[in-house]
């Protein structure tokens, strides 16, 4: 739907369903050389093209080897067979458990978690809490970089998807945003997608990529076919603005995108910034947009209180205080599981944010 | 199911859990005879399954599967428990007809000269810690014969994942009293930074994995890097250490069924010492120990004498060869007893009666047990004994010694290996660091150079 100039088309076009997103500042020269697919099929050819580029790269999960349940693994088991390319028994934690002994040996172990809100079980060994947080992230540290599993890249769709409910809907990314040791990236858009998803593949760092789930089907630009990368850890101006700095990440971008549209119809000129990775985050890139606006708002689908938003509003707070003319001002998700039939009452909208932006600014 | 399969070879045909039907042809299955419930012994029911076939099979993935007119369950528990393979007798001699694993002079001796090490290892240590030279510490004693004989099964392109009890793995891979020391003391020597609390031991050059404190969650690790060797066609496998008690978490499970499904080399070795701290077996699981949970998952398993060095040997050199060559898992579970408290932390007489523990110390006591197989051997002798354990402590002591007086490690590293390379918000807490520690010099150890 959306092209590479999508940026100005959406400022024309504010409706929900114009979810799609580009990256219209990239630097990826060959950017417009590619054709118009969705984010899906942008995650398939990343991961074709890692499977091709690295005969020591693997992809397992549940239901993987059929294309999984977001057909994001289509034809990768046809192509690499079976030895690389696998199901798995239904179990999180023995998922990333794996993947830590694989990526531990030298190799790219790339693993599906099947929704971000099964990766609870396996948070002790990176996901399933524990996994991860004990075991992925503290590799290398507690052996003093005796070992690593740098190799690792968990995938997992995050995010609301309009009927997911408790279950298919959450954003747990700070919790992972806690733990020294991981890379946690989200994308916005299929080019993104495609990018960054190669660059955590690549890193030798385990990384958690949150695909938002939403923008499956409904998010289409071009992407070029060919490998490409995109830098982790920078995060980037969509573009430029003097009245207000906008931050978020994934899906939420399209969202603040059509507040800052509506904005401009009131006069207010916002600067729009995808964080792209949120640990480590570019702090640098965010202090420099608020110390020329003079303020600040963070948004995030993910409840409110104690989520990444909180980690934005103190860093600034304390490296911008001088400079900032109004509160920050977070607009995110409530404090609440969340809820199916009440699902637009809990999200970040457009008006949400429009009016947050008012408000600040006429602090 | 196709995908059950889908790793080479399947496991069906020869599975524990789907095994060749006992009658014989699917003929003989299908005849259309009815038969009654006669209530046989269980022993008997393979002979009697022609009789008892019913006139139905079911094709079901795994296999065929029998229909019978009788509701019968399986019981929890069999009527015998798993048998225990052992080859020597408690007085270390080798029981008639039993069959094991040939060990040569120069491997046994260096077997029974590390057992010792690993015992003097324990008692100086401990004694460092309770004089609070380091700050913890965590003995192996009773447990010995499965430190050093399962490493001595192995070769050293096995890689083992540990849980926290296996320094004697380390010890017979040639980790040095010194290493050992440089880790318990955190100096700048500890490959590990000073990270970690004492014993969590790693070494990249012996191919042992760090040692994390939380249980089990190297099980998993270990099928994922066994899959590596087998995707790379190495002539090795891995070996994962766990108690008792880490067959209780959902990462055993997990690691035991992706084993088995992947068909990964890797070696289970369950030291079943009764004890997971202060909770006794019999409230950890009711199932006939591990060794039954392999078989579940259909995976070739043994119980063995844990506390027989010769046992442990031959078990895991031939679990070993089962592993690499046909490249599919096995499970170990060694009866044996944890003689010391859990760590520094615990005082064990607390829960249990000093009597279980003398006897264990005692009457099945595995580096006594084995000395006299390897003196009756001719092999070995007072005088050696002498001479080992009084060299050996020497050296310890000197050892600990360096490793007090070394430095600790830099300021720096505290912020070095979270990421492969330090990120910036990293960079600023170093430099806020060091500017508070330059007004507050006296808030900070002054052993850490800044």
């Amino acid at each position: 739907m959306a092209t590479a100039m999508a940026v100005r088309a959406l400022g024309k076009r504010a409706s929900i369903a114009a979810r799609g997103f580009s990256s219209s500042c990239e630097t990826e020269k060959a950017a417009k050389d590619g054709k118009p697919i969705n984010l899906f099929s942008a995650i398939n050819q990343a991961l074709h093209i890692a499977l091709d580029t690295d005969p020591r790269a693997y992809v397992f999960g549940e239901d993987i080897r059929f294309g999984g349940v977001f057909r994001c693994t289509t034809g990768l088991f046809d192509r690499f067979g079976r030895s690389r390319v696998f199901n798995t028994p239904l179990c999180e934690q023995g998922i990333v458990g794996f993947a830590i002994g694989l990526a531990a040996m030298g190799n790219r172990a790339i693993a599906e978690i099947q929704f971000a809100d099964y990766i609870y079980p396996a948070f002790d060994q990176a996901f399933p809490f524990n996994v991860i947080v004990n075991e992925a992230a503290k590799f290398r540290y507690r052996s003093g970089n005796e070992f690593n599993c740098g190799g690792l890249t968990i995938r997992t769709p995050y995010g609301a998807v309009g009927h997911g409910g408790h279950y298919h809907s959450q954003s747990p990314e700070s919790f992972f945003c806690h733990v020294p040791g991981l890379k946690v990236v989200i994308p916005r858009s299929p080019r993104q997608a495609k990018g960054l998803l190669l660059s955590c593949i690549r890193d030798p760092n385990p990384s958690i990529f949150f695909e938002p789930k939403w923008l499956y089907r409904l998010a289409v630009e071009e992407v070029p076919e060919h490998d490409y990368m995109l830098p982790l850890s920078e995060a980037e101006v969509i573009h430029q603005g003097s009245d207000i700095t906008l931050v978020g990440w994934g899906a939420q971008l399209s969202v603040l995108e059509q507040a800052c549209v509506e904005a401009a119809k009131e006069g207010i000129s916002c600067e729009l910034i995808d964080l792209r990775t949120l640990i480590p985050w570019d702090k640098e890139t965010v202090e420099a947009s608020v110390r020329k606006t003079g303020k600040l708002l963070v948004s995030h689908e993910a409840p409110v209180t104690g989520g990444f938003g909180a980690e934005i509003s103190a860093s600034i707070a304390e490296s911008c205080f001088l400079r900032l003319e109004a509160p920050v001002a977070r607009i995110c998700g409530l404090d609440t599981p969340f809820p199916l039939v009440y699902e637009q009452f809990y999200m970040p909208t457009k008006n949400k944010i429009l009016d947050a932006i008012k408000a600040t600014v006429n602090y | 199911m196709a995908s059950l399969a889908a790793f080479g070879r399947s496991i069906c045909p020869t599975s524990p859990l789907f095994p060749a039907p006992a009658c014989g042809n699917l003929g003989s299955l299908l005849r259309p005879v009815r038969h009654h419930g006669s209530g046989e012994a269980a022993g008997e029911a393979v002979l009697q399954v022609d009789n008892r076939c019913s006139d139905q099979v079911l094709d079901f993935p795994g296999g065929k599967v029998m229909f019978v007119p009788e509701m019968r369950f399986l019981p929890g528990s069999p009527n015998e428990r798993i048998n225990c393979y052992r080859v020597l007798d408690e007085n270390g001699q080798t029981i008639s007809g039993s069959r094991f694993q040939e060990v040569s002079k120069e491997v046994a001796i260096k077997m029974y000269s590390d057992m010792v090490t690993l015992q003097i290892m324990d008692t100086v240590f401990y004694e460092a810690q309770r004089q609070g030279r380091i700050s913890f510490y965590l003995t192996s004693n009773g447990e010995e014969a499965i430190n050093v004989a399962s490493a001595a099964a192995l070769t050293m392109d096995d890689i083992v994942f540990p849980q926290y009890r296996e320094p004697g793995v380390l010890l017979w891979r040639g980790f040095t009293l010194q290493e050992f020391a440089n880790q318990c003391f955190g100096n700048k020597l500890d490959y590990g930074k000073g990270r970690q609390m004492p014993i969590h031991y790693g070494s990249s050059r012996l191919n042992y994995f760090t040692v994390s404190s939380p249980i089990a969650t190297q099980i998993p690790h270990a099928v994922g890097a066994a899959y590596s060797l087998k995707m790379d066609g190495k002539n090795a496998c891995t070996i994962t250490y766990f108690g008792d008690g880490g067959t209780s978490e959902g990462d055993f499970h997990a690691a035991l069924n992706f084993a088995a499904v992947m068909e990964s080399p890797v070696i289970f070795f369950c030291r079943n010492n009764g004890w997971a701290i202060s909770t006794p077996t019999a409230e950890q699981f009711r199932s006939d120990g591990a060794v039954v949970r392999g078989q579940a998952y259909g995976i070739h398993s043994i119980r063995i004498d844990g506390n027989d060095a010769l046992a442990v040997y031959s078990a895991v050199h031939a679990a070993r060869e089962m592993a690499v060559h046909d490249c599919r898992p096995v499970l170990v579970e060694a009866l044996t007893y944890r003689a010391g408290h859990h760590s520094t932390s615990d005082d064990s007489t607390k829960y249990r009666s000093t009597d279980e523990i003398q006897h264990w110390k005692t009457a099945r006591d595995p580096v006594s047990r084995f000395r006299n197989w390897v003196e009756g051997n001719g092999w070995w002798s007072e005088a050696a004994e002498v001479e080992h354990r009084s060299s050996t402590r020497k050296e310890l002591l000197q050892a600990i010694q360096v490793a007090e007086r070394a430095e600790k490690p830099p300021l720096s590293e505290l912020f070095t290996d979270v990421y492969d390379r330090v990120p910036s918000n990293l960079w600023e807490q170093e430099k806020s660091l060091r500017e508070t520690i330059k007004k507050h010099p006296k808030d900070y150890p002054s052993d850490v150079p800044v």
